[in-house]
């Protein structure tokens, strides 16, 4: 019984009610995916779990056996931040910064939902690969709330990224 | 949160035995549960995790097709056949929550999802959902997103899920496992219940039940839309919406299969507004009198009078953009 995170392989907490948000910081000690709302509002916890995003205030730890999660610190690295990690900084994607982890997490994995050619509520063709324009990416984006209002850019950084991408 | 036993599923029949004794629950996604554990709104003493069990799988079942209860709604509107055939569920599904929650969502405990009153989510109110019989504190107090249509003397609460609204519009077939393992089919539309003297049951699940699949009918086409109309633009539940399959021939309507979210306990279908335009030249008339009909027991709660209005309104915006006509 174990969940692995950034390679590494962790045993399942004994207490069912630990949420994976509790396990990650607190077990892992890993306290780069942050607590906002605790109730699936903000984002701010937003980690990949098997590819995917997630809430992870959301979700039970011991309900991972075997999965594979990846937070900010499995990005990138001060030395080697990852593409989205870096535009974050060239364009200012924030101000506290509690919002950007769980920003980074979510903008990763939606790039790869793009190259899968999953829709989004913006698509306006849901048969058609969708392109990646800004109005794509508020709504892509929306689960990730920021208070300090950076989105104009977080826009600029995502659109930065997904640019050399595509 | 109160402490529980947490139980991995193993085999449907052993599920469906451990979720018959009391206090036990069913976790699919957790979204919806664990938010509500977290607020101590639900207190199971037992979570059974339904994960491990195979219903998960996306497949063509005769003409139709058939989702599994564990798809998760990203699974559903990505699902190629979903977008080309069924493009109404895709929509009302990338209409709710976000990218993060819809990938833990599953089918099945999105249509078991519960009402976002807060009254009900804060336990130090009254609540005959929560509570049976401690009273409502939404008649008395502020119900701004509660029901105009269906309510009880007990609970105003709405249903507040999307993609339910699609698979209403749509007449979806839900099939449930009992806990005796006997397998039974019903309509979706009769799945979810009006709160009447009863408002503490939601749907009509029973003790052990386990929700297994939904099946949808043979694609029958024509202009499928989902129109849902909210507070901001994205990340929002419903004020109202609207799912509408519409066919036309020789300017007139030959189906008019429309469902409506967050007016009331369950999505709303009301098989009378669309036999009455079946037949009919689309026309703003027309539409003022078929929300006339859908509307003709409507009532208001103070705050949420404003919706009685805004369901004619959505009403006509999804049918002009269906039909062309100019609103
Ligand atoms: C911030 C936020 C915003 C949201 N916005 C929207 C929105 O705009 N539109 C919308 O539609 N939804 C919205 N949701 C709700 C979300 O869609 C639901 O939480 C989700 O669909 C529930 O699915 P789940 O699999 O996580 O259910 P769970 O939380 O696992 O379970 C929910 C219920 O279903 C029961 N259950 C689950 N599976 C079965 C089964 N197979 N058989 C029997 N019972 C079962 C459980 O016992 C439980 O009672 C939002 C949620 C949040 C937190
Ligand atoms: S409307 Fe229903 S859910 Fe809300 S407080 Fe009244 S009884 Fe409870
Ligand atoms: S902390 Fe998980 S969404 Fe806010
Ligand atoms: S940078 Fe402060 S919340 Fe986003």
């Amino acid at each position: 019984m174990a969940l692995n995170i950034n390679g590494n392989s962790f045993d399942l907490p004994n207490d069912p009610r630990t949420s994976l948000l509790d396990f990650i910081r607190r077990e892992a000690g890993l306290t780069g995916s942050k607590k906002g709302c605790d109730h699936g509002q903000c984002g701010a916890c937003t980690v990949i779990v098997n590819g995917e995003r997630i809430n992870s205030c959301l979700t039970l730890a011991v309900m991972h056996d075997g999965c594979s999660v990846t937070t900010i610190e499995g990005l990138g690295t001060l030395a080697e931040p990852s593409a989205l990690q870096k535009a974050f900084v060239d364009h200012d994607g924030y101000q506290c910064g509690y919002c950007t982890p769980g920003q980074i997490c979510s903008a990763t994995a939606m790039l790869d939902e793009i190259k899968a050619g999953m829709p989004s509520d913006a698509t306006d063709d849901i048969t058609a690969a969708p392109t990646l324009t800004d109005e794509e990416i508020r709504e892509r984006m929306s689960g990730n709330l920021c208070r300090c209002g950076a989105y104009p850019n977080i826009v600029a950084a995502i659109r930065e990224v997904a640019g050399e991408a595509t | 949160m109160k402490p529980f036993d947490y139980i991995r599923a193993d085999g449907l029949d052993l599920a469906a035995q451990q979720l018959s004794h009391n206090g036990a629950m069913a976790i699919a996604g957790g979204t919806n549960l664990i938010d509500l554990m977290k607020l101590q709104v639900e207190t199971p003493a037992a979570l059974i995790d339904l994960n491990p069990l195979p219903m998960n799988q996306i497949a063509n079942e005769g003409d139709g097709l058939r989702i599994g209860a564990l798809a998760s709604n990203t699974a559903i509107a990505n699902h190629a056949k979903v977008r080309a055939d069924y493009p109404v569920l895709a929509k009302a599904i990338l209409a709710g929550a976000t990218q993060q929650l819809r990938n833990k969502a599953t089918m099945a405990g999105n249509l078991c999802q519960r009402t976002r009153c807060y009254y009900f989510t804060n336990i130090d109110q009254p609540c005959n959902k929560r509570e049976p019989g401690s009273g409502c504190g939404a008649i008395e107090g502020i119900a701004k997103l509660h029901g105009v249509l269906g309510t009880s003397n007990q609970c105003i609460a709405t249903y507040p899920g999307d993609m339910a609204v699609a698979l209403y519009a749509l007449d979806a077939q839900i099939e449930i496992s009992g806990n005796d393992g006997a397998a039974r089919t019903m309509p979706l539309r009769e799945f979810h219940r009006l709160p009447g003297e009863t408002p503490h049951i939601d749907n009509n699940l029973d003790a052990g039940d386990i929700i297994t699949g939904v099946t949808l009918p043979a694609p029958v086409g024509g202009t499928q839309a989902y129109r849902k109309v909210r507070e901001r633009s994205s990340y929002a539940f419903a004020l109202c919406s609207v799912a509408a399959v519409i066919a036309m021939a020789d300017g007139r309507f030959t189906r008019a299969d429309l469902a409506f979210g967050a007016l009331a306990h369950k999505p709303w279908y009301d098989h009378r507004v669309g036999e009455m335009l079946i037949g009919e030249k689309p026309s703003l008339a027309l539409f003022d009198k078929a929300a006339d009909l859908l509307l003709e027991d409507a009532r208001g709660f103070g705050a949420n009078d404003f919706k009685i209005p805004l369901a004619r309104r959505t009403l006509a915006a999804t049918l002009c953009e269906a039909t062309g006509v100019e609103a």
